[in-house]
């Protein structure tokens, strides 16, 4: 429990409930990538570089912008005004408790894991590298098909668009 | 001797370090190390303005700036003073604190990437095991200030440059990501002090170079390419295109916060040249092996302008691109060749050194490139435009 953890604990929770709370969307996006570089920073205190250091380019380089991107080509530039339901509002903590509870019990019932882990590898990223290529190159061909997919799906999509128009 | 020069500032840094007390020590060599970095490339800007203005003027037929000191040298000096006393006027539709933060995050992060380029021998900030990935994201943090500034603005020029910079930036960042790719794989690396280190000694008196193969030339062209289109500059200078939008996401900002924007975006340019001289051009190192007695800083440095000056060439002589020319080359073009260059990457490890490895290569890259260009071109006819009403 150093201070930097602390400080940066408190900026993900602040940028997270802030991501929740504000009423601009625009802001919104803002707080949630100022809760995921915290997260990444997070990371890295853990000292693991490559993970911190591809949160950062997935999700402020991707994620965010995209999702900013998205706000930009659909809304105007007037924040919205957003009127949530008291029902909606139940669900979504009750939702938000289970989902808790389920991510509570993981870490509880996980802390046994600790103990199994050995020394600090010399090069962290070769040995990311060398497990992804043998160890877990089912899963990785698995996303890579479903990535392609998806993104021979959204040029489809995009491309059925412009011969509606013709 | 010539050792000594070459390591004069790393030696400087430890002999100052010695005359402070032991609690302080890293406080103080960090503060060592960083200073010279903010003071040299905000310099490196300002000659750069004036090498600018002097070249596109003479490739323009006219003087460029040449009021200020002998021959216009002190220009920027003139520009600076101007832009701190002019009045900092924020709109007042204008989402202030976002409208704020937004250059202030460009040139944080423009600062930040500079902590893993190897400027000379020993003289890193942080050699970070993943340090080119370090680099792509702190540099993908100046997508989201473009964001901030163009949609805080309020403004329906500036949000259309920011539209036009975002876009621009994804699709060619893609490219800048794979092109580094195939010096990873041959490099076995992510960390920049490695990967310059791997392209160290010489063949004779010739360097080893990535550059100097099939791979690490297509990787090069690509990554220059792309590096122009990521920092803006013209022919990708759609988002800020002058004679359509102003001057894109920025025209809300004045004074200091404009220069700001100016410096952010140099500073990217310089710091993507240097990750492509790290990358491609051997760093610090010697371009020939009987000069390795001039210090590794001043190569670097030699390196840099020469990529600038190369810059500046290509704005004062390309027209710019249109929207889907930009984004037809950067999606069907480069896209494709990039990640083509990966294969002929890994081509050239599993085959033996030699003639024919040289020839596979070369072979699938510029097959590509021609069947790739072919691709583009179909459907479309290119002739001499003639302009009506003049013939």
């Amino acid at each position: 429990m150093t201070i930097t953890f602390l400080l940066l604990a408190a900026t993900t929770i602040t940028g997270t409930a802030a991501a929740m709370s504000l009423k601009n969307l625009v802001h919104c996006v803002l707080a949630l990538t100022l809760g995921l570089v915290s997260l990444a920073a997070l990371y890295l205190q853990l000292g693991a570089q490559f993970v911190g250091f591809t949160q950062i380019l997935v999700y402020v380089g991707a994620v965010a912008i995209l999702a900013a991107f998205a706000i930009m080509m659909t809304r105007s530039a007037e924040p919205a005004v957003l009127t949530g339901s008291s029902s909606f509002r139940v669900s979504g903590a009750l939702i938000a408790l289970v989902v808790f509870a389920v991510l509570g019990w993981a870490v509880w019932s996980g802390t046994g894991a600790l103990a199994v882990l050995g020394p600090e590898p010399e090069a962290p990223v070769n040995e990311i590298g060398v497990a992804l290529m043998h160890r877990f190159v089912l899963p990785l061909e698995i996303i890579g098909l479903l990535l392609t997919a998806a993104l021979i799906g959204a040029g489809i999509l995009a491309m059925d668009e412009t011969r509606r128009t013709k | 001797m010539p050792e000594m020069i070459d390591q004069i500032f790393v030696l400087l840094k430890h002999w100052l370090l010695a005359y402070v007390p032991a609690a302080l020590q890293p406080i103080v060599s960090a503060v060592l190390s960083v200073v010279p970095v903010l003071v040299a490339f905000p310099l490196l800007f300002a000659i750069t303005t004036v090498l600018e203005r002097k070249g596109l003027g003479r490739m323009q037929n006219r003087y460029g700036p040449n009021r200020v000191g002998p021959f216009g040298i002190l220009q920027p000096m003139a520009d600076g003073i101007k832009s701190l006393t002019k009045e900092d006027i924020i709109p007042r539709t204008a989402d202030q604190v976002v409208h704020f933060l937004a250059p202030v995050m460009l040139v944080i992060a423009s600062f930040v990437v500079y902590s893993v380029l190897p400027i000379g021998k020993n003289m890193v900030l942080a050699n970070l095991n993943a340090g080119v990935l370090f680099f792509f994201a702190v540099g993908s943090m100046v997508e989201l200030s473009v964001f901030m500034a163009g949609w805080s603005s309020r403004s329906k020029y500036s949000l259309l440059g920011a539209m036009r910079a975002i876009a621009q930036m994804i699709s060619y960042e893609m490219p800048l990501v794979l092109a580094s790719v195939v010096v990873i794989m041959a490099a076995g690396s992510l960390s920049t002090v490695a990967i310059v280190n791997m392209q160290a000694g010489y063949t004779g008196i010739w360097p080893r170079w990535y550059v100097f193969t099939p791979w690490g030339l297509t990787g090069f062209v690509i990554f220059m390419i792309a590096a122009t289109a990521e920092s803006n500059r013209c022919p990708f200078d759609m988002p800020e295109g002058e004679s359509e939008i102003i001057a894109g996401y920025y025209i809300e900002y004045s004074g200091f916060k404009f220069a700001l924007f100016f410096l952010g975006e140099y500073l990217g340019m310089f710091a993507t040249s240097a990750m492509a001289i790290t990358l491609f051009l051997g760093g610090w190192a010697a371009p020939f092996s009987f000069l390795t007695w001039i210090p590794s800083y001043v190569w670097f440095f030699v390196k840099l302008l020469i990529i600038i000056m190369a810059f500046i060439w290509v704005r004062g002589t390309l027209p710019r691109l249109r929207m889907d020319q930009l984004m037809n080359f950067a999606w069907k073009f480069m896209l494709p060749l990039s990640i083509i260059n990966i294969v002929g990457a890994g081509v050239w490890h599993l085959i033996p050194a030699g003639f024919t490895r040289w020839l596979i290569d070369s072979l699938l890259v510029i097959v590509s490139c021609v069947l790739l260009s072919r691709g583009i071109r179909r459907g479309k006819s290119f002739h001499v435009r003639t302009y009506r009403f003049a013939s």
